[in-house]
This record gives structure tokens, C-alpha cells and sequence, in this order.
């Protein structure tokens, strides 16, 4: 398939030659008008990306040509569609810095890649003694920190409760950073896993996993990472990360839902035990019992989302053709330029780093009456929805943080490689005026 | 502009100036409902004395609908029989689901046919009845309180019958 034709033929991509406006040609929905007329003002990708054309494409043409199901039969069909999921593994591989396409493990999200780290780790108590790097129980510890999304938070609540291990996190600072000041008092040698956000959704914080790293292998402890905002925003490299295991999601990289990845590093899914049991994850199977398949398959338990796969595959190869560098470098530009712009709407509150630095595109804020009184996130969305300008309100699945800036909710404004500064203009006037109408 | 419709001047008035605020005693049941989707939250009290709406008091947050909302519902219940002030809720709650086909009877539901606007708007259907909700919850385990506590609400709060709009 030629996938990245239409992208190559419209547009010149790398630094220097990133052209936003080109880019929003190949996402079709972007030239879609809303509430009858208005052009729609998308601000709410940390939520979701949009889709570019290759993407639909890919996904089209696999159904219209190649559907079937995958590492089975061995019909002309089956083997085409076996050859586009594979495909997409080595492809994602490369795009992660990974050099060995079994470390890539497909899974439904980030929660299910999360998720299944979480149980691999409950059910090595009764597996043999390959697991022990994996097993947990009282007394031991999980790290992770208080900026966490639900899906790298609640999987861990529920580890601690079946196995009797103890929950602790790094605090926050006011700027919405890691408290690393106490940081060897968080992780000690109790630690078995450190899972923390390589940027936040809610914070736009971007951590220093470096030092979390370091400190995590002094103890021994198992490192994971959440780059579920990271992975679509920024060139990504796992062995400079220095992580035992990265998860990421598809629809927020441009892919369609439904499609995430878990990597590992090979030596240690060699001995992980598996998640869910099924179809495609097993090497022997009687009545009595069952030997496991090697990684990648041994967490890929059943039909997987073949077609979402794929569409992953064109997602990777169209932000690689752009280049993940210009991409970076370009939101970079634009939430400077927002931070300065939100800067002008008078007493409001940024929820996470004030400035540009370690920071990506998602900036949450809180904004007030002229008489100083807070107006509810709900309010502004809706008022915000009004003038054709999506934005994410709520407590954006990290209610934790909500409580630490003592805030019930926020506004959150995400971008991504479609975004303009025209919108961020629009984002801004929409706030003046959702000020205006709470002031009367 | 078209949101006018839901942002009603009385619903502002209410939101901005809201009755019956504040926790007090004396009480014969207390209940804390939220919606997860967008952080409302409402600790909400009754007492209920001869199958009368003797007082409901409450402390919340939330945006500008579900602060009216909570307002105008106790200013409305306080003072009517139970029976009766639960007829209102099937009366609000039926508006609310109407989606913008029914504007309410106005002598029955006073100022809470204002809201009649906000039904035309799935996401914030669930706003306008929060504090509904509660009310509705509380009074149960006030009136029967060993009945109650076989029918506690959903574990969101929010009435299950009401579209999920936002993922968290």
C-alpha cells in the first residue's frame, strides 16, 4: 500500500518545511463547520486525535481487500492480513526506538497495556519461579505519583488490594511538577514497580524519568511508563528512556480506537506470565493444562483488532513522513504561544507548569467572574461549544490532581499537529466573552 | 444567542443568589451524590416530620445549572407533603428527559420549568438533576430507613436512565 503518497505529493515535511495549514488538509474533518456555519475550532486532542485521510484509507483498504483473520489459515487472504498486522509491529518498533519487534505487544489502549503489566504481576505468585522478578506481596511497594491518569492509577489500587502490597506516590509541587525532594524516602528498596505519565493529560507536565529511572533500578524495582500523551507529541526512544515497559495508545497518535501497545523489554516479557488466557496465546493446550507462546503472542490472547492495526501502521508512517521532531517542534511553538495568550484573559489560573519549559500541549485552567468567583469548567465548555470551540472539561480522569490544586474541575485546551494560532486566538476571545456573559 | 435557552436569567438569579444553602440540623438522613464526568458534587440533608418536607439543606459545587438546579429543588419540596413532592420529581425528571419537546407546567414545577431549555442538552441533563437525586435518595432512607439501604443509588450517583455524554 502507498500510504504516505497523498501525504508526500501535499506537503514538504521536516522542520523547517512544517506547514500546518498543508497538514490540515489530509484531516478531513477539520474542514467541517458546526452549530450550522461555525468552522469548527478543535482544542480537545489530549482527548482524542483526529484522523488524516491515510489513516481511513488503510482501514478501508483492508477491509475492501485483505480481511481476514490473522496467524490462521493459509489462505492467499489470511496470509495478506497477517502480513499488514505484522507490518505494523515492526513499524511501530521503529518509531519507538525499539529493536526487536517482539518487545511490541498489541493491546485494546494504554488502560488494557497498563492493566495487563498490573495482572502479569499478580499471577506470578502462581507461576514458576521465571517469574519471581515479577512477583508482589506484602510488604512490598508500588510507586507511582499523584499526576496520574485513572488508567495508571486504579490498576494499581486493585494490584495493591489482591496482593496486600502498599500504594505510595510522589507528590506535586504548586507548578504542577514532581516533588522529587524526598524521592529516595518514596522509592526504597520495598519498591517492586515504579509506573508513572511521561506527560501529563491534565498538567501538561513532562516528568524526568531519567531520575525516576536511576533511582527505581538502585532498588531493583520494575519501571513503567504511561506515554499515552508523550508517544503522539515527541520523537520517543525507549532505551534512551531507560523504561522496562512503555504504554501507549492509537487514538491519540492519529490511529483509530481500539488499538494500543505495551512494550517491553524482551528478556523481561520472556518470563512475564500471561494476562488473559485464549486463542493465539498458547503452545500446547490439553484437558489438564496449557504451555504458553512466546512474546508478543502470549499477551495477545484472541482475535486482535486487526483492521485498527493496521490503521496504526498508516498513522505511524504518516507522522514519521511529517516527522516527529517538526511535530514537536511545532506544539512546542504553539503552547508557548497559548500560555502567552491566556496570559491576557485577566485572573486566570493555570493547573500545571506556567511556562513553556518540559511542558506539552495541554493547559488546564481555571477561569473567574469579574467579581474573582471561579466559573464551573461545565459553564465555559458549554459556552466555549457555542462558538464552534471543543475543549475537554472535568476532572480529565485525574481527579487526584483536581484535589491537590483544590479545584472541583478544569477547562483543558490540548493540541496537537493540526493546530493553528487562529484557534488559539478563538479559544481566547471565546474565554473574554464567556467572562462577559458570567460577569453581567 | 441560542444557549439563552438554557441559561435562563431565573437560572442565573438561582446560581448566583442560591436558597436554602448551608448543612443543618436537625436531620433524618444525609446522602453525598457526584457526577463523575465533570466533578458536581452534593452533600444533601432531610428532614422529613409527618410525611411533611420539613427542611432540605445542602452544600455543593458544580457549574451554574446544577447550583440553580439544587435551589430551586429545595425551595420547591421544603414544605410539601412527600408524596407530593416526589410527584414533582417524575414531573422535573420527565422534563428534563423530553429533549426539548415539553416546556413543563409552570404551576406545578414554578421555577424549575426554566430548565426546560437545559433537556435540549444531553451533557447537562445530568446537572439540572443532581441535586434531584439526592433529594429523592435522601428522602427514601428518611422515610423507611431500613428499606433505604437496599436501594442505594447507582455507585455514581447519577440516574441510570440519562445518556453517558462525556468519557472520563
Amino acid at each position: 500500500m502507498t500510504l504516505t503518497e497523498s501525504l508526500v505529493a501535499g506537503g514538504t515535511p521536516g522542520a523547517a518545511g512544517f506547514d500546518v495549514e498543508q497538514v490540515r488538509k489530509d484531516f478531513p474533518i477539520l474542514a467541517r463547520t458546526v452549530h450550522d456555519d461555525l468552522p469548527l475550532v478543535y482544542l480537545d486532542s489530549a482527548a482524542t486525535s483526529q484522523k488524516p485521510l491515510a489513516v481511513l484509507d488503510a482501514e478501508r483498504a483492508y477491509y475492501e481487500l485483505h480481511n481476514a483473520n490473522v496467524h490462521r489459515g493459509i489462505h492467499v487472504l489470511a496470509e495478506e492480513a497477517t502480513g499488514l498486522y505484522e507490518a505494523t509491529r515492526d513499524k511501530v518498533a521503529a518509531f519507538i526506538g525499539a529493536t526487536d519487534r517482539r518487545e511490541v505487544v498489541f493491546t485494546k489502549n494504554s488502560t488494557e497495556a497498563l492493566n495487563l503489566v498490573a495482572y502479569a504481576m499478580s499471577n506470578a505468585e502462581t507461576t514458576g519461579a521465571e517469574a519471581q522478578r515479577f512477583r508482589i506481596g506484602p510488604g512490598d511497594e508500588i510507586v507511582i505519583t499523584e499526576m496520574e491518569h485513572h488508567s495508571n492509577l486504579v490498576p494499581w489500587q486493585m494490584l495493591a488490594r489482591r496482593t496486600g502490597a502498599t500504594l505510595r506516590w510522589i507528590g506535586l509541587t504548586d507548578d504542577g511538577r514532581l516533588n522529587l525532594d524526598n524521592l529516595d524516602a518514596v522509592i526504597t528498596d520495598r519498591a517492586k514497580v515504579v509506573s508513572m505519565v511521561h506527560q501529563s493529560n491534565i498538567l501538561g507536565t513532562v516528568n524526568p524519568v531519567a531520575r525516576i529511572v536511576a533511582r527505581a533500578r538502585e532498588v531493583g524495582a520494575l519501571t513503567v511508563l504511561d506515554g499515552s500523551q508523550s508517544v503522539p507529541h515527541m520523537p520517543i526512544d525507549v532505551a534512551a528512556l531507560g523504561v522496562d515497559f512503555l504504554a501507549f495508545t492509537g487514538h491519540k497518535m492519529c490511529a483509530p480506537t481500539g488499538v494500543g501497545v505495551l512494550w517491553g523489554r524482551h528478556e523481561l516479557l520472556e518470563v512475564m506470565p500471561p494476562f488473559l488466557g485464549g486463542g493465539e496465546m498458547i503452545e500446547i493446550v490439553t484437558m489438564e493444562g496449557s504451555t504458553y507462546a512466546a512474546p508478543p503472542h502470549r499477551f495477545e490472547a484472541g482475535t486482535p483488532m486487526i483492521s485498527q492495526v493496521v490503521g496504526l501502521g498508516a498513522a505511524v508512517d504518516y507522522l514519521t513522513a511529517l516527522g516527529m521532531p517538526a511535530i514537536a517542534e511545532h506544539e512546542h511553538a504553539i503552547t508557548g504561544y497559548a500560555l502567552d495568550a491566556l496570559a491576557t484573559v485577566p485572573a486566570t489560573r493555570i493547573i500545571g507548569p506556567p511556562t513553556d519549559i518540559d511542558r506539552g500541549g495541554a493547559i488546564s485552567f481555571v477561569l473567574h467572574d469579574d467579581a474573582g468567583r471561579a466559573i464551573h469548567p461545565h459553564d465555559v465548555g458549554q459556552l466555549l461549544d457555542e462558538r464552534g470551540i471543543a475543549v475537554r472539561v472535568g476532572h480529565h480522569c485525574a481527579r487526584p490532581v483536581c484535589l491537590r490544586f483544590g479545584v472541583p474541575a478544569t477547562t483543558r485546551a490540548s493540541f496537537h499537529l493540526y493546530t493553528t494560532t487562529g484557534e488559539v486566538d478563538a479559544l481566547v476571545e471565546g474565554l473574554h466573552g464567556v467572562r462577559r456573559f458570567f460577569s453581567r | 444567542m441560542k444557549l439563552d435557552s438554557m441559561y435562563q436569567e431565573i437560572i442565573l438569579d438561582h446560581y448566583r443568589n442560591p436558597l436554602h444553602r448551608g448543612l443543618r440540623d436537625p436531620f433524618d438522613a444525609e446522602v453525598h451524590h457526584v457526577n463523575p464526568t465533570c466533578g458536581d458534587e452534593v452533600t444533601l440533608r432531610v428532614k422529613v416530620s409527618d410525611g411533611v418536607v420539613e427542611d432540605v439543606s445542602y452544600e455543593s459545587e458544580g457549574c451554574s445549572i446544577s447550583q440553580a438546579s439544587a435551589s430551586v429543588m429545595s425551595d420547591l419540596v421544603i414544605g410539601k407533603k412527600v408524596d407530593e413532592a416526589l410527584e414533582l420529581e417524575r414531573e422535573f425528571l420527565a422534563l428534563m428527559q423530553s429533549r426539548g419537546t415539553a416546556e413543563g407546567n409552570e404551576d406545578v414545577l414554578e421555577d424549575a420549568v426554566a430548565f426546560a431549555g437545559v433537556s435540549k442538552y444531553p451533557a447537562r441533563v445530568k446537572c439540572a438533576l443532581l441535586s434531584w437525586m439526592a433529594w429523592k435518595d435522601a428522602t427514601a432512607k428518611a422515610v423507611d430507613p431500613a428499606a433505604a439501604t437496599g436501594a442505594a443509588p447507582t455507585p455514581a450517583g447519577a440516574p441510570l436512565d440519562v445518556p453517558e455524554q462525556e468519557k472520563p
